[in-house]
């Protein structure tokens, strides 16, 4: 554990509200923690920010432990910043050198508009999942465990897919803004279990069209969602997606 | 079926399945042309073939419009993409997460359609456009000696060697990525279709890279 700390210069998006027109503002920061996170730091800046009487930066965080997905932030040009498979709240200062200017940006998507400095509302992912990323099912009593059989790979998928947290860092990693991995993942998951099969042919359709309507781009295949993405999910749910989009509407 | 086109996927399916049908003609047309470096003779007999076929006569326009609709439905997407996001960022760091060709395909596209057009004036122009369009009646020696006169000028035969490589990036992200948006893909399958478009990429540009070699090198 080094106990050196880190100066730093930081170039952040500052936006007033959503309307306004935003610009990045440089804040220096000394005798930072290599062994503090990426959030800490950030609360650390706008403790400074508020004892000199100006506005802290505004910033989404929740849980900080890599389940909620509410970090988001573009940091030197990476979603979740210069580390693999983590939430913002899981980067740490150690991954920064001294001395470096580091960029925070927030998500950048015409689906995901800026409120205030670095945070953007993700209600568009919302929205998508009212569409149809849900199983109807009639309340009543709680059924017996195992009275559905599910092999045990396909449980295994649906549940990979399932690890999505609706961060929203797939859409500001992909260079056409598409939200294809983060609809992909919620079609899946329930495209693979029995209880989700029923639905699958409209639920497609329907989180489909409201992805179109909302703006995002289309898919390009590049990768760059999985890669970026904390909880590592693939591509090849978007394969699925594509397959359950298809059928459904050859269908019809 | 209703408005499947005027989705997202299905705009995708449109570029995967004019993507695939011009990747089976680019196998034809690889095959066509090194019969020009085994033999003279048996280049015009593919020469006469290719012109006079009817099916090859059928599959002209319908190769055409492959063209075309694969070329505006590129435009389209692009441009749909471009709107997702109005605000770029200031610092992009997407090398490690995505191949250069993925990022790409739109650049690569207009570079292999401007020597597209180049290519088609100094070869189909002369040949197949003169017989079917034209009317005329073209020798079938002519393919050989077209090619062997701008082959053997070095600029025009390296251009068309910097085409072809420009074209391998593009086949190279083309051919997995139509299997993809087609939703024939799994987590076995996609390493093997990114290994297919490799093999398949590498043979096309190799075996169109042959032919302004051996004429370049003077063994014709």
């Amino acid at each position: 554990m080094s106990n050196i700390g880190l100066n730093l210069k930081l170039k952040i998006w500052r936006q007033k509200d959503a309307k306004s027109k935003g610009r990045f503002e440089t804040y220096e920061i000394k005798d930072i923690s290599p062994d503090s996170s990426f959030l800490e730091m950030l609360d650390i800046l706008n403790d400074e920010l508020i004892r000199d009487g100006k506005q802290p930066v505004a910033f989404d965080h929740d849980c900080r432990e890599g389940i909620c997905g509410m970090c988001s932030l573009y940091i030197n040009g990476r979603a979740h910043g210069p580390d693999d498979d983590i939430t913002t709240c899981q980067l740490h200062m150690r991954k920064f050198k001294d001395g470096e200017t580091i960029t925070i940006e927030p998500w950048r998507s015409a689906a995901f508009p800026v409120i205030k400095d670095l945070v953007v509302t993700r209600n568009a992912f919302d929205q998508i999942l009212q569409a149809g990323g849900f199983v109807s099912v009639n309340t009543g009593g709680v059924p017996d465990g195992n009275v559905i059989p599910i092999a045990k790979p396909k449980a295994d998928e649906s549940m990979d897919a399932a690890a999505c947290i609706g961060c929203g860092a797939c859409v500001a990693t992909c260079k056409n803004g598409s939200a294809m991995l983060f609809v992909s993942a919620r079609v899946s998951s329930l495209a693979l279990l029995p209880q989700g099969k029923i639905e699958g042919a409209r639920r497609a359709k329907a989180m489909v069209a409201k992805m179109d309507e909302l703006g995002f781009g289309s898919c390009t295949n590049t990768q760059a969602c999985e890669m970026e993405c904390p909880k590592n999910i693939s591509i090849t749910h978007i394969a699925r997606l594509n397959r359950e989009f298809l059928c459904a509407k050859l269908q019809d | 079926m209703s408005n499947i086109f005027s989705s997202s996927i299905g705009k995708k399916l449109i570029m995967s399945i004019s993507g695939l049908f011009l990747i089976v003609f680019l196998l034809l047309h690889l095959s066509i042309n090194l019969v020009a470096i085994i033999s003279k003779e048996a280049y015009a007999v593919a020469c006469e073939f290719m012109d006079t076929n009817i099916f090859i006569q059928i599959m002209v326009p319908v190769l055409a419009l492959g063209f075309a609709i694969h070329i505006i439905y590129a435009i389209i997407i692009t441009l749909k993409n471009q709107k997702a996001r109005p605000v770029k960022y200031a610092i992009t760091s997407t090398a490690k997460a995505s191949t250069w060709a993925s990022r790409n395909m739109f650049v690569l596209g207009i570079i292999v359609l401007g020597f597209l057009g180049l290519h088609l004036a100094h070869f189909w122009y002369k040949m197949q456009f003169q017989h079917l369009v034209m009317g005329k009646e073209i020798a079938p020696e002519t393919g050989h000696i077209l090619i062997s006169a701008l082959f053997k000028q070095p600029l025009y035969a390296i251009l068309y060697i910097v085409w072809i490589w420009a074209l391998w990036f593009h086949l190279c992200h083309g051919f997995w990525s139509a299997f993809q948006t087609i939703g024939v893909n799994n987590q076995k399958w996609i390493t093997r279709w990114q290994c297919i478009a490799k093999i398949y990429a590498t043979v096309v540009a190799v075996g169109f890279t042959i032919i302004p070699l051996y004429f370049l090198s003077g063994l014709a």
